[in-house]
């Protein structure tokens, strides 16, 4: 057994004795939901009618061809274990989801790939990132390699015993911190995240604050991500920054750099909520109706790899989620990635990608348009 | 008449214009300016209308305007609080005017 999965069995039954982080659902894994396989996510998504100005359309329809520009993001996403389980969940991420960790050789060879890659930026997701027994090894790499290492963060995984002392060893290698946060108030962080997880989010934020995230430091970036809680789309970006900045100052004391507004793709647990809810039909008609031509340019399918937890490429998480892979003709394996081949292929797109070109778009950078 | 209101009437509510496209054209472009970004950022201008929908009971502009609040980041709470400012006005509207009521009763009564 290697390093890996050996120290993952203590992060798990640390995860299984943790009372302190709220979950709001259940993986769909461990309920057995027929969406947990991404083929019936993909057939579910095909039954719709989707129409506009009453002919049929298809996300190609309106799109056209979506060709890559140049590589600047290399995203790796270390596997689906969390400590949280949220209702809109793309990742279908949780505690008992020891069975997608990347392995040691992946991460070695991801680690041999960082090296290589022109991208300026290694941006780490998952699951909750952090969790990952190599990941301080991953952004060791990265900054060693002079990479921009962006850390896509729940904040409520920065309280766990476990991870004492990252937020300083961060703030040591100018890691950004790209934080969750569906809203700057309580209800509907709450309702999305899980009971008492805004009251644990504000305190991991008072504490990348104290350690000198969030005051205007390139060096010590804290960027907040919203998304909505519920069947709608996401609010201006600009106008929401102002907003957030004034509430999240007087109420809480708390700042932060940049905020990030996405939609919610319909895919994984979100699909699943969209269902229970009897919302699918109306979102998927919402997302249609406001494609925005100007926000495809700026999608991050565009200038970013995916590499999913087994080392398998993608175009974006998204499409990693529904095992879509990349089209490249080496194969589409970390192993043997190749920058040229990258720049060559088309992109793999399907419904769910009018997620990312409604109202003002939505990619891991934020609105696009 | 299938009945009076219908949601349909909602998504068409474009089709208005259809007759008189110039006058259309007006309303719908001045309709976009008022709820554009401004001294008031659009949420602050969402919850308002919020309000009035329900003072002016429109259906139609309440299944909006709720989306429309959510959508620019409110959340049920701030919702509720707007309702009742117009709550509270309306009532007011109507207590207020028992002022006259009670200058009348002391005009007339003994």
């Amino acid at each position: 057994m290697n390093t890996t999965a050996l120290s993952l069995r203590k992060v798990s039954e640390d995860l299984v004795n943790d009372r302190g982080t709220p979950r709001a659902d259940r993986t769909l894994r461990r309920r057995c939901s027929p969406l947990a396989s991404t083929a019936e996510q993909l057939r579910v998504l095909a039954a719709v009618p989707l129409e506009k100005q009453s002919a049929r359309v298809e996300f190609e329809t309106l799109a056209g061809e979506l060709r890559p520009t140049e590589l600047e993001i290399f995203q790796v996403n270390v596997g689906k274990l969390c400590n949280m389980t949220c209702r809109h969940c793309h990742v279908d991420a949780g505690p008992d989801r020891t069975d997608a960790v990347m392995s040691d050789e992946i991460i070695d060879q991801v680690i041999a790939a960082i090296g290589r890659t022109r991208a300026h930026t290694v941006d780490i997701t998952g699951g909750a990132p952090e969790l990952h027994p190599r990941f301080r090894d991953l952004v060791e790499a990265a900054v060693t390699a002079s990479k921009h290492v962006m850390d896509r963060c729940n904040l409520t995984v920065l309280l766990l015993p476990r991870n004492k002392g990252l937020i300083d060893w961060f703030a040591e290698r100018k890691v950004e911190i790209v934080a969750s946060l569906p809203h700057h108030r309580r209800p509907n962080t709450d309702a999305q995240r899980g009971q008492g997880v805004f009251d644990r989010s504000i305190e991991a934020m008072r504490l990348l604050n104290a350690a000198g995230y969030g005051r205007g430091d390139p060096g010590r970036r804290l960027t907040l991500v919203s998304n909505p809680a519920g069947a709608f789309l996401g609010a201006s970006q600009a106008t929401a920054e102002r907003e957030w900045r004034q509430s999240l100052e007087r109420e809480h004391g708390i700042t932060f750099d940049r905020l990030f507004v996405l939609n919610n793709m319909p895919i994984s647990r979100f699909l699943d909520w969209l269902q229970q809810s009897g919302n699918l039909h109306a979102y998927m008609h919402k997302l249609v109706q406001a494609f925005n031509p100007a926000a495809v340019a700026g999608l991050m399918c565009r200038n970013t790899l995916s590499v999913g937890w087994d080392g398998r490429l993608y175009d974006c998480d998204f499409n990693q989620m529904l095992d879509l892979q990349i089209a490249m003709p080496e194969g589409a394996h970390i192993s043997s990635f190749n920058e040229e081949s990258w720049h060559a292929r088309s992109i793999v797109t399907a419904r769910h990608c009018f997620g990312c070109t409604a109202g003002a778009g939505s990619s891991c950078g934020g609105q696009t348009a | 008449m299938p009945g009076y209101y219908n949601t349909q009437h909602l998504t068409d509510f474009g089709k208005i214009a259809d007759v008189t496209p110039e006058l259309g054209k007006k309303f719908f472009d001045y309709y976009a300016s008022v709820f554009a970004d401004g001294a008031l950022t659009a949420r602050e201008k969402s919850l308002i209308a919020l309000a009035v929908a329900h003072a002016v009971q429109c259906p139609y502009c309440i299944d909006a305007y709720t989306q429309d609040c959510q959508q620019k980041g409110a959340d049920f709470e701030q919702m509720t609080e707007a309702l009742h400012v117009a709550v509270a006005i309306r009532g007011g509207a109507s207590l207020v005017h028992g002022m006259q009521m009670r200058e009348q009763v002391q005009k007339l009564g003994m």
